[in-house]
């Protein structure tokens, strides 16, 4: 238990500290850049300005949608709340209920690995890990709204099926090298 | 302001908004929860947001179409599906980097099946996460996804490209 609490005490340090060493390099790239090409050609790099801008404040109405459904699902069900509904079912329910679990909410990769880090130690086996994380980052039913703008229903819809499927497959092949079928 | 366009959002946001004011009010947990991860989220957001636009815009200008039909055309084989992979385990952002850069390259002529390598590969290639995953779950855990994942799902885009090539599918601008 303390070193649970350890990891989650490190878990809310890392948070601001990785934002922050995510976004450094990203600013410092996107200005050196912009800098390079206002040398070399400046009514290229204005259109360049304006065609983000054009593309941003197309994706604008879908960004507070999809910020309004992840802050709800992170709330809803909280890291808490899917470590108590993870904790003592069997591979195959497991797996059912962090394949479900992880489809539904949306949660950045620094929130998810630590907690399935933790989840690890306290004996949740890799496949139904696998299935959590894996579902998580390759099905997305609160970003659902953005695929769905871009690709349109039917395509946005296939992709998450087979991503799904896609992810029930690695957490197979995860128990199977973790030995926990046999 | 087009209203009838933008009414999804604005209806959205005005329901949360008064959700989270009611929920301080009552004292109700979750909502509260939602509020403050909401605030955080989109402070998040405006540090990532504007660099990333940039360098799609200035991606759109700068690079032209006859090295992208070229390197991720029709034409360019297993090489197209290559650099796809590579771009997205690169390329920082979620799906609101990856979407509207789907989009820029088809227009520069990026044949479907590798766009859709891309965008399923973003989800789960990125080396910052995976960096990650390896410190909290371990190597092995790591590499027999990477093994599983990779070429699933690079072959489920293949088929998504080879299927929709047929009908002339166009991915739209996200509006």
């Amino acid at each position: 238990m303390a070193s649970v609490l350890m990891k989650t005490v490190i878990i809310n340090t890392v948070i601001p500290f990785g934002v922050v060493r995510k976004v450094m390099p990203l600013w410092i790239a996107a200005l050196v850049m912009l800098v390079i090409s206002f040398f070399l050609d400046r009514d290229k790099t204005f259109m360049a300005l304006k065609r983000s801008w054009k593309t941003f404040s197309r994706m604008l109405s879908m960004f507070i949608i999809v910020l309004v459904l992840v802050s709800l699902s992170l709330s809803f069900i909280p890291p808490e709340t899917i470590t108590r509904v993870l904790s003592g079912k069997g591979i195959w329910f497991g797996s059912l209920i962090a394949a479900s679990v992880g489809s539904i909410t949306a949660m950045p990769g620094f929130v998810a690995f630590p907690l399935a880090g933790i989840l690890a130690e306290q004996g949740i086996p890799y496949t139904v890990l696998a299935a959590f994380t894996t579902t998580l980052m390759m099905v997305g039913f609160v970003t659902f709204p953005m695929e769905q703008a871009f690709l349109g229903t039917k395509v946005a819809f296939a992709r998450n099926i087979s991503s799904l499927l896609i992810a029930l497959l690695v957490s197979i092949a995860v128990g199977v090298a973790f030995g926990e079928f046999f | 302001m087009n209203w009838r366009k933008h009414y999804k959002p604005v209806i959205t946001f005005t329901g949360f908004v008064l959700f989270v004011l009611l929920s301080y009010l009552t004292g109700f947990q979750p909502g509260i929860r939602s509020g403050k991860s909401f605030i955080s989220f989109t402070r998040e957001m405006m540090g990532l947001l504007p660099p990333a636009f940039i360098l799609i815009g200035l991606f759109e200008v700068w690079v032209k179409r006859e090295i992208i039909e070229k390197h991720m055309g029709e034409e360019s084989g297993i090489k197209g599906y290559l650099w796809a992979i590579l771009l997205a385990g690169t390329v920082v952002g979620g799906l609101y980097v990856a979407l509207p850069l789907c989009y820029i390259l088809q227009k520069k002529g990026a044949s479907l099946g590798v766009i859709f390598t891309y965008l399923n590969a973003a989800a789960i290639c990125k080396i910052p996460m995976t960096l990650f995953e390896l410190s909290f779950l371990g190597l092995r855990f790591t590499f027999v996804r990477y093994l599983v994942s990779l070429p699933l799902l690079t072959f489920v885009a293949f088929l998504f490209g080879k299927y929709l090539g047929e009908s002339e599918y166009k991915i739209m601008d996200g509006s």
